[in-house]
């Protein structure tokens, strides 16, 4: 068995249905133009046949996972295989029977995503009031005793409330909370100028981020995702492609990426017709950024190689129009003259008040 | 510090899983996990809240004989401190 591929977790996006709107979704823009979700027996399945092939984490996650009525059957199923499983969710809509439930069928964490640390800033950007259901859920989560994520998503316009976050999960007691900038894919990407932070922004809120670590530690695990917009070298996108995750969409489409279909010409299986093992050894999807081969210069000579795999190849599709480019945050890039000049926007943009375009359910190619 | 009297637990967030592919235990908890070692499943299996980190060295020094109290009790104590360093222990002062 060649451990260099084993996928550890399984994401299940079980819906892209969600009651929220955040400007910075991961979810594919045209997301609303995908066919029928997988049923129940299909996920149930996968599940089985993602254990076999080595998972042992589980993510549930949409869109709003809640707003599938089957999850008990999901989390249930789970905790008979054995896998570690973490919903991941806005807390909407959620009731404290439900969440009781879902704890007593062997669900192990819960990671609940906030958006603002006041009620306005907050709804504002989620496009839905939800700050104090969400305040809610989370209590309810600690009084189960469930382990319980905050998850932020960090952008210009709340970057400086770091500290203000980090106390608002200190008060409810939060094992984790995961402070992670935007990556500019997807809405985020169309949302970009309004969204990316400033050098100066981001320094702060690391500093405040690294003091709070330290003083936290033990207690709760602070983790700061910095954007690769402002780092010298890319991060490793998903530990390598094919590597350790196994995204399966509503649709039922495997992708060692949760984007990954955005890329032209790469063509993707459907566990509703093929069985996941056959998918992630033969699916030449996943083989196509696998290995050394067919790594592009400046990577193939870069001793970087085998941590970060070049990069993210959703970035470099969207940035550069190749797939198979040196992820272009890469300081080594030929391309990150385009980065350079999405930094110099955001500074010169700083201040300014900020206009998000709305997930929305029409996709913007029907427009 | 950890003391030798304290009892360590493994956190809620912890489950401790035998993973058929490699025939060792591993530690998981959200987002991640950690694969143990033979010594290392030794200890986490004894982090139960009942066993004193002294009655975790006896343990082993029952199992590894050619190995000096000294060495067994640096292991136990850095294996702990790693553990709790990620918040994956609670019981220890
Ligand atoms: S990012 Fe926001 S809109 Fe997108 S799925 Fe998550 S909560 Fe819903
Ligand atoms: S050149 Fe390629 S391998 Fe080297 S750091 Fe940049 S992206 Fe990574």
């Amino acid at each position: 068995m060649n451990h260099e591929y084993r996928p550890y977790t399984l994401i299940a996006e079980i819906t892209y249905r969600c009651p929220l709107r955040c400007p910075y979704c991961s979810n594919p823009i045209d997301y609303a133009r995908h066919g029928a979700e997988i049923d129940t027996d299909t996920w149930l399945r996968v599940f089985h046949e993602a254990e076999a092939l080595g998972v042992v984490q589980l993510n549930l996650t949409g869109g709003e996972p809640l707003l599938r009525d089957d999850l008990e059957l999901f989390i249930e199923k789970a905790s008979k295989l054995e896998l570690y499983t973490n919903l991941i969710t806005s807390g909407i809509p959620l009731t404290f029977e439900r969440l009781s439930r879902f704890r007593a069928l062997g669900l192990n964490s819960v990671q609940l995503s906030i958006q603002g640390t006041r009620p306005p800033e907050s709804d504002r950007i989620a496009g839905a009031p939800s700050f104090h259901r969400k305040l809610e859920a989370m209590h309810w989560v600690k009084s189960l005793e469930l382990p319980l994520t905050m998850n932020v998503v960090l952008h210009r316009d709340n970057i400086a409330d770091i500290a203000d976050f980090i106390k608002l999960a200190e008060d409810f007691s939060t094992d984790r909370i995961e402070l992670a900038n935007v990556q500019y894919l997807g809405w985020a990407l169309q949302n970009r100028s309004a969204l990316l932070p400033t050098r100066e922004q981001l320094e702060r809120a690391r500093t405040v981020a690294e003091h709070a670590r330290g003083r936290l530690q033990g207690k709760m695990e602070v983790v700061f995702v910095t954007p690769d917009y402002y780092s010298v070298y890319p991060k490793s996108c998903m530990d390598g492609w094919g590597r350790r995750f196994i995204v399966v969409n509503p649709e039922g489409f495997a992708l060692p990426c949760h984007l990954a279909q955005t890329i032209p010409g790469l063509h993707f299986e459907n566990v509703r017709q093929c069985h996941l093992e056959e998918i992630w050894h033969h699916s030449s999807s996943f083989n196509q950024f696998r290995g050394d081969g067919w790594l592009p210069d400046p990577c193939r000579t870069c001793d970087r190689r085998a941590r970060d795999f070049g990069g993210c190849r959703c970035q470099a599709f969207h940035v550069t129009g190749n797939a198979g480019a040196t992820d272009p945050a890469c300081s080594l890039s030929p391309d990150h003259g385009r980065i350079e000049s999405a930094r110099r926007q955001a500074s010169h943009l700083a201040g300014l008040p900020v206009l998000f375009e709305y997930r929305s359910g029409r996709g913007f190619t029907q427009t | 510090m950890t003391s030798a009297t304290a009892r360590p637990q493994l956190s809620r967030k912890v489950r401790l899983r035998f993973d058929r592919r490699t025939g060792r235990y591993m530690l998981l908890y959200p987002e991640t996990g950690l694969e143990l070692n033979r010594t290392a499943t030794e200890i986490a299996c004894l982090c139960t809240g009942e066993c004193t980190i002294d009655d975790i060295a006896q343990h082993l020094a029952r199992i590894y004989v050619d190995l000096s109290t000294a060495e067994i009790k640096r292991n136990v104590h850095d294996f702990l401190n790693t553990l709790a360093g990620r918040g994956l222990l609670q019981g220890l002062q």
